[in-house]
Formats: structure tokens, C-alpha cells, sequence
């Protein structure tokens, strides 16, 4: 949907780019003060918090707008990549959910980057079933007891705030008992410790609640309304992720691939120039099924199954690049020199293929919700769905 | 790019669907399967007269309509979903996209017509007992005296080839492969029907004994001709594969819905819904790379010779993997001749050999990356 003419698409895509052109690429995304950086160029420019209102430092602009926005981004080097969960989950439910109290504590420096927030979902006992959590919140005067862990926290160590999901009443099914909270990540009983992954990446942790304080008017929502707006919470990243997309057709996988390939001098080998092709032919598909979906939106269409499509897919080309990716590129992805970064870097990037599918929704389920809504298929009998959370076995109990 | 159809090709859509529905069901596929010609001659009237679908890529100036390859993708998507049993692809795919990559235009104003008016069945006899479709082990010669031509030899696995009027056929000449027209009642040709494992589409033995036939064409461009009209082909058969593909999808999630066992439809266990999420991306995929290919034909892309052989790899593996899943999520009854099932399987498998297999096509395409 665009209220733009086209004129006014063009414009403001010249705009962005011209931005990002000059600051995308100035700092290092992985580096917060460089974040920080970035994101006060862009609100010096008018361009932060594109779709937000103005009174918080927003842009005040449309969605046409923030959809351009984050279609020229992301050809760049993603200069505020640590902001991705704060400015794609914690700020829009915020904005939409807030009360004008909370938006006017905590809006402008969610936009402005001056303050970093992370979501606090899932626990080690709930993962897939998240809904399951044990997290506790006891009301205790005017302020609420939070007491419990939470696992998988992106970029707990760098932020400032998070938003958390607790158990408020286990006498109901266990959908109905959860609310939201705005946590201070510097208040006493937070303990935050580093996760460290597979490909030695350190981007998310543990963080145990030990009798938490939170003030009563920071409950997002109401009491008990926490599933709701965590569910949409969810469905904000998903939009976010979608629509950051480009018109390329690109394929990266098969890029590393047949230079890897080259390198090594088993271009010419039948089975490889197969293998390669194959994943040029799938990475190629994969960026069509996007396009087809998108053309289908920008054509007023109801879009066809393409949309959900899209992390299922990610996943397929990264298990088809690890099933060949070691043989294609060679020992040398299996032990290299210790100060060769690049070869290291070359073996952790397969290593890392793993995230896809299992982060944000594994294949598996995102296999059930294709199943499920796309196709129609009957959802399985489910034991806890009705049951008070009190009476289930959940999690981490036995 | 562009990846929307219009409303008039939405439109054409719907009548092609609403006359497969009722000329080409499930009881009709399986009456003409079991014939020696395979088709339906006053349907194969009514395709041309009532909706000109022979005549859909010809030319205007030629009795045809003009359209382009979208529109030609959107028939094939249906014909293929339909398994329409008759010389369609062969007359269409083959044949008028050889006459069309041709320059000869005293051959396309001579043949297209009637063939336009489906009055003229045609097709193509490239491969010999290798199967193969590149023109590099031919055996078959044209041998030239004074101006007239005629081949000896034999041509294989060549589709309607005992009912085509015209027979389009590459011969090896002094000066390289040539394509040749011989007419289907030729003297000295001899056609004989092959046994297949798809029995909606026949396929044919020719037996060439000094059998006259018409250059068509310099001979020099021949190569470059039928590397075209292999590309076209493609074009139509991804979209005979995608529907054929969504409809054994679609027959799949419909039977996992109703089918009960354990007290609960077998559509509500992991490993059918999987299975069927599982095809669900791969039809969509094949689509997607079927319509890419068929506006990179309409837009005479230079990427024409890549996409057609990355859409074929790729359609022609998903259709016979989805085709696969299909009977086997209908367990039982998919073993049974009585059940469609198998139908689609044995289309799936024949068209993944046809023009060339995912393998040959996977290394086109790494020829055309460069690599």
C-alpha cells in the first residue's frame, strides 16, 4: 500500500540512499558507540524512526516511507544491526501498546538509540512452547516481584531495558496467565551471563530474575494480556525482516561456492559443477518466490503462500550449502593456521548455517505453520491447551 | 521482471480451466491413454476453433494470435494439470517454436497456418536411441540431389510421431545438422508406436528410407535454431510440470485431510504435514522459476538460454518429488491403477527426461555462469 506518488517514492528513495551512502558503511556493526553513532546522523537527517511520531524524535512519515527506507538499508552494511530487536520488536509495541506515560519515558530514546532494549521470551523450559514459561510476577503493593530465567536474550549485555513475559496467574491455561513488563536492566537481582555459540559468536544470554522489582505502570497492556502482545510482538519482526528486502536476485551461497571451488581447482569436476549449480538454481528460486509475493502485494493481490514461505526457505539453502560446502571448500575449513582469521571466519560461517532453523522459529514448526494456516492441515490433539498451568508438566519440571 | 498476471490473462485462465474441466476430466485422460492415437480429434478441433489455442504463439500475419509466452505458459499450466492427452505440446512446444526460431519465411508461411488452424498435427524428431536432444551424435543424414532432399535413418522417443502431418527432423548434412520438413504420409517413412511408461503422451520410432524431405532454413543456423526452440520448450513444459505439480499438492492435502486413522485426520501428524509443507515450498519455488522463464521468453531476455535450464532442472525435480510424496502419502491407494495417483508420476518422470535431464540442465546452467 503507498500513499506516494511515484515522484515522492523516488525522492525520498534518493534521499536514503545519499544517507546511507555517506554513514551505512562508517562504523563497525557490531560496535554499540558506533550504533549510537549512526543513529544520530539519522536523526539529525530526519531519518530515524521513520514511521514514528515526531513528539519522540520520530520522522513522522508514512509506512510507504519506512518500507523504502528499509529496502535501501538493507543493500548496506545494516550500520545499526544491535538495534534490530529494539527498533523491530520493543519500540513498535511500545508505540502501539504503551501507555502516553511509557511512551513519553521511554519512546524518544528508543528512537534515538540512546537506549537499547532486547525481548525476554523464552526460558530454557520453554523454547518452541513458549507459552509454557515458568517466569513468575507476584504482585506485591504497587510493584510486582519477577522471579525466574530467561534464555536466548540478544544483546541482553548491551541494552539498557528489555521486555519481559511472566506468569501472572497459573490457575488458568497457560495462554491466559502471562503478562508484559518494561524491565530497568540495571535493577538489583538481574544477573546477565553470555551464551557462547557454536561459530564462538556472543550475541545472546542468560539472564536470571532473583525477586526483580517492577513498578505497577510498568506492565505493558493488562493484567493477563501478555500473549497477545507478545504474539504481536512476533508478528512485528516478521514484518520487519520481510519487507527489508531488495529487488536483487542474488546468490551468495553459490558465490562462495564456486569460488571456493576455483580456488581449489575442482571447477571442472562433474559432481561439484552439479552440486554448484543446484545451489545457484535454489538461492535463485528462493529470491523469485519473494518477488512473485511482493509483486503480488504491490498489485493490490492477495498474495499467495510465498510470504510464509521465506524462513523455511532461508533454511533449505543453508542446509543444501552445509551439505556441500566442506567437501567443495577443502580442508582447510576443518583446521587452519590460528592467526588465519579468514579461514577461521570461512569454517564458522558453515558452522553458523545452523541459526536459520532453529532461531525464531524452527523449521519444524515453521513446517506446522505452513501446514496449519497455509494448507489448511488439522492442527495435533493438544494436551495443555485448556488445562490450568498449575496442572501441567512443563519446562523444566518433572 | 514482473510477476503479475493481468485480469485478461487471469481471464484466460479460467476458460482454459473451465474447458479441461469438461473435455479433458480424469475419465477422459484415461479412455484416450489407452488408444493408439491418444487423443481426441474433435477436441483437438474445438481447441483451435473455440479458443485458438494452436494458434496462440503464431503470428498474426500467419493465422495466428499473437500472444506471447505468458499467455502460452498460463495454457500449458493448465493442459499440464489436466494431463490433456493429444499432440498439443509437440504441435506447440516443439514444432511452431522451430518454425518460429527459424529465418525461413517461406517455411512459416507455408506450415504455420494450418497448424494454427489445428488442422495440421506436428512435431520434432531430434534424438535418436541415445535420447539425447543436443544435435552432437546424430546419425540420421539428409543427402541433397540437385535440389531435393531426402533422409535415411531414424529418429527415437519422438512425441504424436505416428499421427503428426508434419515431422520436423534434424539431419546430419556435408556442411552440418539441417532441419528438415517431411510430410507425415512421406513414402519410404515408417512409424512405429512405442510402448510408454506415460501413456497420456505417445511416442513414436520413425524409420527414414530415402524419405523426401524440405530444407528448412540455412543450414548453417540450425544449431542456434533448435538451441532456441529446446529453450521454448522448456519454457511450456516447467509450466505443463507446475501444474501438474499444484494438483498432486493439492490431491495430497485434500486426502490428509480426510483420511482417518488413530482417531484423527493423517494430515494432523508431523511427518504427512511436513511432507506436505515440504511440497508446498517446492511448488511454489517451480512456479515462481516457470513464470521467471516465461518473461524472460517474452521479453527475448539474453538470460533466455540460463533461466530455461534453471526453471527445467528445478520443476523437473520438484514435480517428480511432489508427484512421489503424493502417492505415497495416499499409502495404499496410490499403488493402484485406479487412482490417479500414478498418472501424475509417470508424466512427472517421462517429463523430467524430456528435453533433456536435471543433470544435463544443471550443467547448462553452470556453462552460462561461467564457471
Amino acid at each position: 500500500m503507498s500513499d506516494l506518488s511515484i515522484e515522492e517514492s523516488e525522492a525520498f528513495r534518493v534521499r536514503c540512499q545519499m544517507f546511507l551512502t555517506k554513514n551505512a558503511n562508517a562504523g563497525d556493526p557490531a560496535n554499540l558507540q558506533d550504533n549510537r553513532a549512526f543513529l544520530a546522523a539519522a536523526s539529525r537527517a530526519g531519518l530515524a524512526g521513520i514511521a514514528y511520531p515526531q513528539e519522540f524524535g520520530g520522522a513522522g512519515l508514512s509506512v510507504a516511507h519506512d518500507r523504502i527506507w528499509r529496502e535501501e538499508k538493507a543493500a548496506f552494511n545494516y550500520a545499526d544491526r544491535l538495534f534490530i530487536i529494539s527498533h523491530g520488536m520493543c519500540l513498535p509495541i511500545i508505540n502501539e501498546f504503551g501507555t502516553e506515560s511509557q511512551k513519553q519515558t521511554y519512546e524518544a530514546d528508543m528512537i534515538s538509540g540512546r537506549s537499547l532494549w532486547c525481548q525476554m521470551f523464552s526460558e530454557p523450559g520453554a523454547g518452541s512452547d513458549v507459552a509454557s514459561l515458568q517466569m513468575t510476577a507476584t504482585r506485591d503493593g504497587d510493584e510486582w516481584v519477577l522471579n525466574g530465567q530467561k534464555v536466548w536474550t540478544t544483546y541482553a549485555h548491551l541494552a539498557q531495558y528489555g521486555i519481559v513475559i511472566a506468569r501472572t496467574d497459573p490457575s488458568v491455561p497457560k495462554h491466559a496467565g502471562i503478562s508484559m513488563f518494561i524491565v530497568d536492566l540495571a535493577s538489583p537481582g538481574v544477573e546477565i551471563r553470555p551464551i557462547i555459540q557454536i561459530d564462538q559468536g556472543r550475541e545472546f544470554n542468560e539472564v536470571f530474575f532473583n525477586d526483580v522489582r517492577v513498578a505497577a505502570e510498568d506492565i505493558v497492556g493488562s493484567v493477563n494480556e501478555g500473549w497477545r502482545l507478545a504474539t504481536n510482538m512476533l508478528m512485528y519482526e516478521r514484518v520487519a525482516i520481510g519487507s527489508g528486502q531488495t529487488d536483487q536476485i542474488t546468490q551468495p551461497r553459490y558465490e562462495e561456492l564456486a569460488a571456493a571451488a576455483r580456488n581449489r581447482g575442482v571447477i571442472a569436476d562433474p559432481v561439484f559443477r552439479d552440486r554448484i549449480a543446484d545451489m545457484y538454481i535454489l538461492e535463485t528460486c528462493k529470491a523469485l518466490v519473494a518477488l512473485r509475493t511482493r509483486d503480488e502485494v504491490k498489485a493490490g493481490k492477495t498474495p499467495g503462500p510465498g510470504g510464509s514461505l521465506g524462513k523455511l526457505l532461508g533454511s533449505v539453502v543453508e542446509w543444501k550449502f552445509r551439505a556441500i560446502a566442506y567437501e567443495v571448500i577443502g580442508v582447510s575449513a576443518t583446521a587452519w593456521d590460528e592467526l588465519d582469521e579468514a579461514r577461521r571466519d570461512v569454517a564458522m560461517n558453515i558452522v553458523t548455517t545452523f541459526r536459520v532453523g532453529i532461531a525464531g522459529g524452527t523449521d519444524e514448526i515453521q513446517r506446522n505453520i505452513i501446514g496449519e494456516r497455509v494448507l489448511g492441515l488439522p492442527r495435533e490433539p493438544a494436551t495443555d491447551r485448556d488445562t490450568p498451568y498449575r496442572d501441567l508438566l512443563v519446562g523444566t519440571l518433572r | 521482471m514482473k510477476f503479475g498476471f493481468s485480469e485478461e490473462q487471469d481471464e484466460l485462465r479460467r476458460q482454459i480451466h473451465r474447458f479441461l474441466e469438461e473435455k479433458s476430466p480424469e475419465s477422459e485422460v484415461r479412455r484416450l491413454m489407452a488408444t493408439d492415437e491418444g487423443f481426441d480429434r474433435s477436441v483437438w478441433s474445438t481447441m483451435a476453433e473455440q479458443l485458438g489455442l494452436q494458434a496462440m504463439t503464431i503470428p498474426e500475419r500467419y493465422g495466428g494470435a499473437g500472444f506471447g509466452y505468458v499467455e502460452s505458459l498460463i495454457v500449458f499450466e493448465e493442459t499440464g494439470a489436466a494431463l490433456l492427452c493429444g499432440p498439443y505440446f509437440a504441435t506447440v512446444a516443439l514444432a511452431t517454436n522451430a518454425l518460429l526460431s527459424s529465418s525461413d519465411e517461406v517455411a512459416r508461411a507455408r506450415w504455420l497456418p494450418a497448424i494454427a488452424a489445428g488442422e495440421s498435427i506436428a512435431t520434432l524428431a531430434i534424438s535418436e536411441d541415445s535420447g539425447r536432444w543436443d544435435l552432437s551424435e546424430l546419425a540420421t543424414v539428409a543427402t541433397k540431389s540437385g535440389q531435393d532432399w531426402t533422409i535415411t535413418g531414424h529418429k527415437n522417443f519422438v512425441l504424436d510421431g505416428t499421427i503428426a502431418d508434419l515431422i520436423l527432423v534434424v539431419a546430419v548434412t556435408d556442411d552440418g545438422p539441417g532441419l528438415f520438413a517431411v510430410e507425415g504420409a512421406a513414402t519410404g517413412l515408417t512409424r512405429t508406436r512405442l510402448a510408454t511408461l506415460d501413456q497420456t503422451r505417445k511416442q513414436a520410432r520413425l524409420a527414414f528410407e530415402a524419405v523426401p524431405a524440405t530444407l528448412i532454413g540455412a543450414i548453417e543456423e540450425t544449431e542456434d535454431v533448435i538451441k532456441r526452440t529446446l529453450q521454448l520448450a522448456c519454457v511450456a513444459l516447467v509450466a505443463e510440470q507446475v501444474g501438474g505439480a499444484q494438483r498432486v499438492l493439492d490431491a495430497s492435502v485434500e486426502y490428509a485431510k480426510n483420511r482417518v486413522q488413530f482417531g484423527r485426520p493423517i494430515g494432523s501428524f508431523q511427518a504427512i504435514k511436513h511432507k506436505c509443507a515440504d511440497m508446498l515450498l517446492e511448488v511454489e519455488s517451480a512456479k515462481s522459476a516457470a513464470y521467471y522463464a516465461a518473461w524472460t521468453a517474452q521479453e527475448d531476455d539474453a538470460e533466455l538460454a540460463l533461466i530455461a535450464s534453471l526453471a527445467k532442472a528445478y520443476c523437473s525435480d520438484a514435480f517428480s518429488h511432489c508427484a512421489s510424496e503424493n502417492i505415497q502419502i495416499h499409502g495404499g491407494i496410490g499403488f493402484t491403477w485406479e487412482h490417479p495417483a500414478h498418472l501424475y508420476f509417470k508424466r512427472a518422470k517421462s517429463s523430467e527426461l524430456l528435453l533433456g535431464d536435471p543433470f544435463y540442465h544443471r550443467e547448462i546452467v553452470a556453462t552460462q555462469l561461467g564457471i
